[in-house]
């Protein structure tokens, strides 16, 4: 008699121990080499945060994630970056499908000069979706998971504009989220922020990691140690130091990280 | 130096200030207390003022430096053991207090005799070389220093075990000196006391500069 078969696994990410994976990877914008081989797991559904003095690598190592720094004219690549399993530096990768997977949301709020619902519909516009039904189900969830929907619920062609700074970065987050990625890249989301729509933020962030993967650039210390599960310190292209958070801000390994956590740095 | 660090360091001696303090503060009880020395005994009294003022000091500036400069690791775990370092010598303090207040209510001396047979004055002396130790481990720095009370706390629980035995065979033998025998043991078990608080702030001092926590933990077995 044939053997039964074993249960097939239904989501393989389940099964898959970290969501991103950095091998060796080395970053130069011209001749200043930005990323001196840095070698990164992360896990899904948890937030990272990474924290280090301006210019040490971080923002440039995050968004390698969505390949962001295509862009930039100088800039050059070695390693490999995997997620889920794949490697995103391949050619033959489509960088649009990469970035509705991984979604980035900027230091400024950067809405666009349209209402609030064509805000969180452009990415399914842009996608070809038509579907009246299907966008308003989309837009109405999004916003409702940035707890944005009960604010603007009754005022949805209004412009983005009019919004505050802090429902504008919800707002933001909301277009991401309505493409559905697992993936959220935040490059310091709350600093130009106000402490109320701060705390909105983290509070969100808090809630998004059950469905999401989030890496978080932050120049706010204490904001890393309240939000984030790991943190991964960078100094001058290099990582110092990665551990969770709990251990990062009570007990460092490296007097680095303890130097500049404790703001003796310099 | 940054700010924190004026802070951390002003943190710092005001701990020292109270860690001389109470470590005075035994040293004239045990004085008052062997030489019945009364008037020494009022100013220990008196004393007890100033440690307690000191106490609410460094409890309020801890408060206000986690408040203000939120500290983190080595800092967070500094302030952390300085105030329970402060709350273990406001303690001792108090037990030194609480020996004076016997020297100024009783009229007679202590015989000589039974704190020999007790061992007293060794187990006071011993808890003033532990207090030396924790003091000097807490300017050095020095967890290696700080360890050493544990071993000599184990001196100050053997006597303070031994003496309720003596004192039953004596209190059979000698019925008219209970007061007294009573009146040391007391004394014997704050001077135990002692000992326990102050490998309590040598464990707060290791757990600052090694992040490691060793209250509760099982003692090892010491082989025979």
């Amino acid at each position: 008699m044939e053997k039964e078969k074993k249960a097939e696994v239904i989501d393989s990410s389940l099964k898959r121990k970290y969501k991103i994976e950095a091998k060796e990877v080395k970053v130069w914008y011209g001749d200043f080499m930005a990323i001196k081989g840095i070698d990164m797991n992360i896990k899904a559904n948890s937030v990272t945060a990474f924290i280090g003095p301006s210019g040490c690598g971080k923002s440039t190592f995050l968004r390698l994630f969505n390949r962001m720094n295509d862009y930039i004219d100088d800039f050059r690549m070695e390693g490999k970056i995997f997620i889920d399993d794949n490697n995103i530096n391949k050619k033959k990768v489509n960088v649009e499908k990469l970035r509705k997977e991984v979604g980035m949301v900027f230091q400024k709020p950067n809405p666009f000069p349209k209402s609030i619902f064509e805000n969180v519909a452009y990415g399914l516009r842009i996608q070809g979706i038509k579907d009246k039904t299907f966008l308003n189900e989309r837009v109405e969830d999004s916003l409702k998971q940035v707890a944005l929907w009960n604010e603007v619920k009754d005022d949805l062609n209004k412009s983005a504009l009019a919004l505050s700074g802090g429902q504008q970065q919800r707002l933001c987050i909301a277009r991401t989220l309505a493409v559905e990625p697992s993936i959220i890249l935040m490059d310091e989301p709350t600093s130009a922020l106000d402490p109320l729509s701060t705390a909105k933020i983290e509070e969100l962030i808090f809630q998004l990691k059950e469905k999401y993967t989030i890496v978080i650039v932050t120049h706010n210390m204490q904001q890393a140690s309240r939000i984030s599960n790991h943190t991964a310190f960078f100094y001058m292209g290099e990582l110092i130091e990665y551990d969770q958070t709990k251990k990062i801000f009570t007990h460092p390994e490296k007097k680095q990280t303890e130097d500049y956590i404790t703001g003796r740095f310099g | 130096m940054i700010n924190i660090e004026i802070y951390l360091e002003s943190l710092k001696q005001a701990g020292l200030e109270m860690m001389e303090l109470c470590h005075k503060q035994m040293l004239k009880s045990k004085e008052a207390f062997t030489t019945h020395n009364s008037d020494l005994a009022e100013e220990v009294i008196h004393t007890e003022n100033r440690v307690n003022a000191l106490d609410l000091k460094i409890d309020r500036d801890c408060e206000r430096f986690i408040a203000l400069r939120t500290p983190v690791a080595g800092d967070l775990r500094f302030v952390l053991a300085l105030r329970k370092i402060n709350f273990d010598l406001e303690r001792i303090g108090d037990n030194a207090y609480g020996i004076s207040r016997y020297i100024a209510e009783i009229d007679l001396p202590i015989d000589k005799k039974l704190m020999d047979q007790l061992r007293f004055e060794e187990m006071y002396d011993c808890s003033l070389t532990m207090m030396e130790d924790i003091t000097q481990a807490y300017i050095d720095d020095d967890t290696k220093k700080a360890r050493k009370v544990f071993k000599k706390d184990k001196l100050l629980n053997k006597i303070n075990s031994g003496a309720f035995k003596i004192i039953c065979d004596e209190v059979k033998k000698e019925p008219n000196l209970i007061d007294q025998y009573l009146l040391l043991f007391s004394v014997i078990k704050k001077i135990e006391r002692i000992g326990d608080l102050i490998t309590n702030i040598a464990e707060e001092i290791i757990f600052y500069h090694e992040a490691e926590v060793l209250k509760h933990r099982k003692k090892k077995k010491v082989p025979k």
